[in-house]
C-alpha cells in the first residue's frame, strides 16, 4: 500500500514538474523522554524548523525505555523505522553500525561538530566515522532527601568515603528511615552501584584491562571486590520493602514522595522525582542535596572521575537529509540553552552550560567538566547481551542469590561468550 | 461392471476432492508452520545479534547455553508447575462450578457469565489489574492486610511468591474456560442415563462419578490438552506482572525465550530455546493424542 502510494505521488510529482518544491518530507523522530515538559520545549524547536523550511514535516513518537530498548533492533531493520533513534552510545550503538543500519554523518558534522564538546562527539564516533548528534551527558551520584538525613543526624556534605556512606545508612535505619530507593525489577538502577564502585576501584585502567581481557577480565580482582562492597551495603538491608518488584519509575517516585532518604540517580532525576512524585513536585529544590558517589579506600579512581551517560540521537540509513539538518538545528546555541535554563539537560553544546537554571545542575555540569574520565553506563558500553548481563547479576547481588564471585564470573562468562 | 464404474467414479471424486483442497492447505501449512520452524532451527546454529544476515557458524553451542542457562531450568521447572496447577486445582474446580451450574436454576446464567469474564479480558490488561492488585504500597492486598493492622507483603518483588502469585491469575483467568466446556458437554448429556441411575438407587454422589464423570471424560481430555499446551506456551501474563523477575524466579520458557534472545539481542540463542520449546510441544501433542485421545 505504502508502495502503491509512493508511486502516485511520484507519477503526479512528475505530472506537475514543480512537484518537487511541494513535496513533503516527513522526519520520524523516537524518543523515550517521559517527562512532557522538555518535550513541549523539543516540539516547539520542531515547529520552528517547520517554519523555516517549506515542506518539512517533523514528527515525534514516543516508546517506554525498556520497551524501546526490546524493540530496537527489529523497529531498525523494518523499512518503516524512524529517522531519528534515541541512543546511549556505547557498545548498542557498535552493534547498529555493524550491522549497517545507521548513517554515517561525517560529512555533515564537518564545521558543526566543533561547538560540541569533543568527548560528547567521541562517543558517537565509531571507527573514525559520526552516526549520532549528542545531546545530553549526566552523572550519577545519590540525590538525597536533606530533611530525612538530617531527621537520622546524617550530613549530607559530610559522606566523601564509602564507610561514610555505610555509616549514614546504619544511622538512617536505626531512625526508623528507609535509606535508599532502589528500582530491582528494572535492574539497571542497581547495576550503578556495583559499576560506581568498579570506577572507584580501578578508574580508567581497569575498565581498559578488563575490554582487552587482562588481569582476569571481569573476574580479575577489581571487580570482584565491587561486588564485595556493595555486598556490604546489601547486608544493611538499606532499600525499600519490595524493592525487586519496583520499576525505576516507581522507585524515583518513592524517593520523590519522601519515602526513602537517598536514590542513586542519574542526574536527570532531579526532574523525574518530581514528575513521578504524588504530588508532582516531589523533593524541592532547598531540601535535594548532591552526592558524589563515594571514594573507596585504596581505590585507583580519581574522586573526580564519573559515570554517566552520553545521550544522543542516531540518523538511520535511508533517512532524508532533514533529518540531519533538523538535528544540528535541535542541538544548537538557543535550543540547548532553553534546555538548561529548565534544568533538563547538562549540555553538550559549548557555553550553553551556562544557562544552567538551578545550583543542582550547575553543580552536576560542573563535576562532569573537573571529570577526567566520563565511564558511559556498563549496560550500555558493554553492548546489550553483556552489558544486561552485568544488570542481572548485579541484581543478584542485591537480592542475595549470587555471590560477588558468581557475579563476576557470569559477566566475564558472557564478556567471553561475546554476544 | 456398472457397479465397479461407480466405484472408479467415486475414486475419481474422492481424488479430485484431494487434488482441490489439499493444496491451499499444505501451502498455507507450509509458509506458516514448516518454514518458519526450518528457519529457526537454521538460526539456532548462529551466533548472531538479528542484524543482517547469520554469519557466525557456532553449531550446537547455542543449545548448551540454553541448558547451562540457570534461568531456563527455572523456567521449565515453572511449565511444569503451571501444568500440573492447572491439572490438579483449575480442572477439578472448573468440573464442579459446572456441574453446579449445568442445572437451570435463577441466577445460573449470570453466574456462568461472572466466571467466564476474566477469561474474556485480554492477557496484558489482566496482567496490570492483578500487579496493582498484588502491590504492596497501594493494592488491593496491601489494603486487606491494613484492614487488620499488618503489613502487607510484596508478592511479585519475593522470588519465592512471585511465581505463585502468578499462578493464582492463571487459575482464575483460565477457570471459566474449562468450565464453560464442562457445561456445553453436560447439558448435551444423555437425560436418560441419570434417570435410570436414579430410578435404579444411585446416590447424588454416585451418579457424578459413576454416570456423570465417564460421560464428560472426553471433554476431560480435551479440557486437559488446552490447559497443557496453554500452560507451555503462558507468556502474556507474566511480562506485565513480573517480567520473569525477581531474580529470573517466574520465568516461563516463552519469556525466558523473549527476555534471553530478543531483548538482549541474541537471536541464535532465542531460536534455540524456541526449537526445544517446538520440540516439548510436538512429542507432548503426539504422545497425547496417541494415548489418551486415542478413541477419538
Amino acid at each position: 500500500m505504502a508502495r502503491f502510494k509512493r508511486l502516485l505521488v511520484s507519477v503526479a510529482t512528475l505530472a506537475f514538474g514543480s512537484g518537487a518544491a511541494l513535496a513533503q518530507t516527513t522526519v520520524k523522530w523516537l524518543h523515550i523522554e517521559a517527562n512532557p515538559v522538555p518535550v513541549k520545549i523539543w516540539e516547539e524547536v520542531a515547529r520552528e524548523f517547520e517554519a523555516k523550511n517549506p515542506g518539512v514535516k517533523i514528527e515525534m513518537q514516543y516508546l517506554e525505555n525498556e520497551a524501546y530498548k526490546a524493540k530496537a533492533p527489529t523497529l531498525l531493520q523494518s523499512k518503516d523505522r524512524p529517522h531519528i533513534i534515541y541512543s546511549w552510545a556505547g557498545g548498542v550503538l557498535k552493534s547498529q553500525v555493524e550491522a549497517g543500519v545507521l548513517e554515517d554523518i561525517t560529512p555533515a558534522m564537518q564545521g558543526y561538530r566543533d561547538n560540541l564538546s569533543a568527548s560528547a562527539v567521541d562517543a558517537f564516533t565509531v571507527n573514525g566515522r559520526i552516526y549520532g548528534v549528542p545531546y545530553g551527558v549526566s552523572q550519577v551520584g545519590f540525590m538525597a532527601n536533606k530533611d530525612l538525613l538530617g531527621k537520622a543526624g546524617v550530613d549530607a556534605g559530610k559522606i566523601t568515603s564509602y564507610d561514610d556512606f555505610l555509616d549514614a545508612v546504619k544511622k538512617l535505619k536505626a531512625a526508623g528511615i528507609t535509606p535508599l530507593a532502589v528500582g530491582g525489577a528494572d535492574k539497571w538502577p542497581v547495576h550503578f552501584y556495583w559499576t560506581h564502585l568498579a570506577v572507584r576501584l580501578g578508574g580508567k585502567a581497569a575498565m581498559q584491562a578488563a575490554l582487552k581481557g587482562q588481569d582476569g577480565g571481569f573476574e580479575g580482582e577489581t571487580f570482584q571486590k565491587s561486588g564485595e562492597l556493595f555486598k556490604q551495603l546489601v547486608d544493611l538491608q538499606p532499600y525499600q520493602n519490595g524493592f525487586l518488584g519496583f520499576k525505576s519509575q516507581q522507585a524515583i517516585g518513592h524517593f520523590g514522595d519522601g519515602k526513602a532518604a537517598m536514590l542513586l540517580a542519574i542526574s536527570s532525576f532531579y526532574h523525574t522525582q518530581k514528575v513521578f512524585a504524588v504530588d508532582k513536585a516531589g523533593v524541592p529544590d532547598d531540601k535535594l542535596a548532591w552526592i558524589n558517589f563515594p571514594t573507596v579506600a585504596g581505590g585507583k579512581g580519581q574522586p573526580s572521575d564519573t559515570l554517566g551517560g552520553i545521550n544522543g540521537w542516531l540518523i538511520t540509513k535511508g533517512a532524508p537529509k532533514e533529518a540531519v539538518a533538523f538535528l544540528k538545528y535541535f542541538v544548537n546555541a538557543e535550543p540547548q540553552k532553553r534546555l538548561a535554563a529548565g534544568n533538563f539537560i547538562v549540555p553538550v553544546y559549548k557555553g550553553a552550560e551556562a544557562g544552567l537554571g538551578s545550583a543542582f545542575m550547575r553543580n552536576i555540569a560542573q563535576n562532569i567538566a573537573n571529570s577526567t574520565y566520563h565511564q558511559n553506563f556498563y549496560d550500555q558500553d558493554l553492548g546489550p547481551s553483556v552489558g544486561r548481563v552485568v544488570n542481572d547479576a548485579t541484581t543478584e547481588i542485591a537480592a542475595g542469590t549470587m555471590t560477588p564471585k558468581q557475579a563476576a564470573k557470569a559477566i566475564q562468562d558472557a564478556f567471553r561468550q561475546g554476544n | 461392471m456398472a457397479a465397479l464404474a461407480g466405484r472408479r467414479g467415486a475414486d475419481i471424486g474422492k481424488l479430485s476432492t484431494i487434488l482441490l483442497f489439499l493444496p491451499p492447505a499444505l501451502l498455507l501449512f507450509t509458509l506458516f508452520v514448516v518454514l518458519p520452524v526450518g528457519e529457526a532451527a537454521w538460526y539456532s546454529g548462529f551466533n548472531w545479534n538479528g542484524f543482517g544476515s547469520p554469519t557466525n557458524w557456532i553449531g550446537l553451542d547455542n543449545y548448551r547455553f540454553v541448558f547451562d542457562n540457570r534461568a531456563f531450568g527455572t523456567a521449565f521447572k515453572n511449565n511444569l508447575l503451571i501444568i500440573i496447577v492447572s491439572l490438579l486445582i483449575q480442572l477439578p474446580l472448573a468440573l464442579s462450578l459446572a456441574i453446579i451450574l449445568a442445572d437451570r436454576f435463577r441466577g445460573a446464567v449470570v453466574l456462568r457469565m461472572v466466571f467466564f469474564l476474566p477469561y474474556i479480558l485480554a492477557e496484558i490488561a489482566t496482567g496490570l489489574i492483578f500487579s496493582f492488585v498484588y502491590d504492596g504500597d497501594y493494592g488491593l492486598l496491601a489494603a486487606i492486610y491494613k484492614s487488620f493492622g499488618a503489613e502487607a507483603p510484596h508478592l511479585l518483588a519475593s522470588p519465592q511468591t512471585a511465581f505463585a502469585a502468578i499462578l493464582v491469575v492463571v487459575v482464575w483467568k483460565y477457570f471459566g474456560f474449562h468450565m464453560m466446556l464442562f457445561i456445553a458437554a453436560l447439558q448435551s448429556l444423555d437425560r436418560s442415563m441419570l434417570e435410570a441411575a436414579r430410578i435404579d438407587g444411585a446416590s447424588r454422589w454416585q451418579s457424578l462419578r459413576y454416570v456423570v464423570i465417564p460421560a464428560l471424560s472426553p471433554t476431560i481430555r480435551l479440557s486437559a490438552f488446552f490447559a497443557i499446551v496453554g500452560s507451555l506456551q503462558l507468556f502474556d501474563l507474566v511480562m506485565p506482572l513480573t517480567r520473569g523477575g525477581p531474580s529470573d524466579s517466574s520465568h516461563t520458557m516463552v519469556s525466558f525465550l523473549y527476555t534471553f534472545g530478543i531483548t538482549r539481542m541474541r537471536v541464535g540463542f532465542g531460536s534455540a530455546v524456541g526449537v526445544i520449546l517446538f520440540l516439548i510441544c510436538v512429542v507432548f501433542a503426539f504422545t497425547y493424542k496417541r494415548w489418551i485421545m486415542r478413541d477419538e
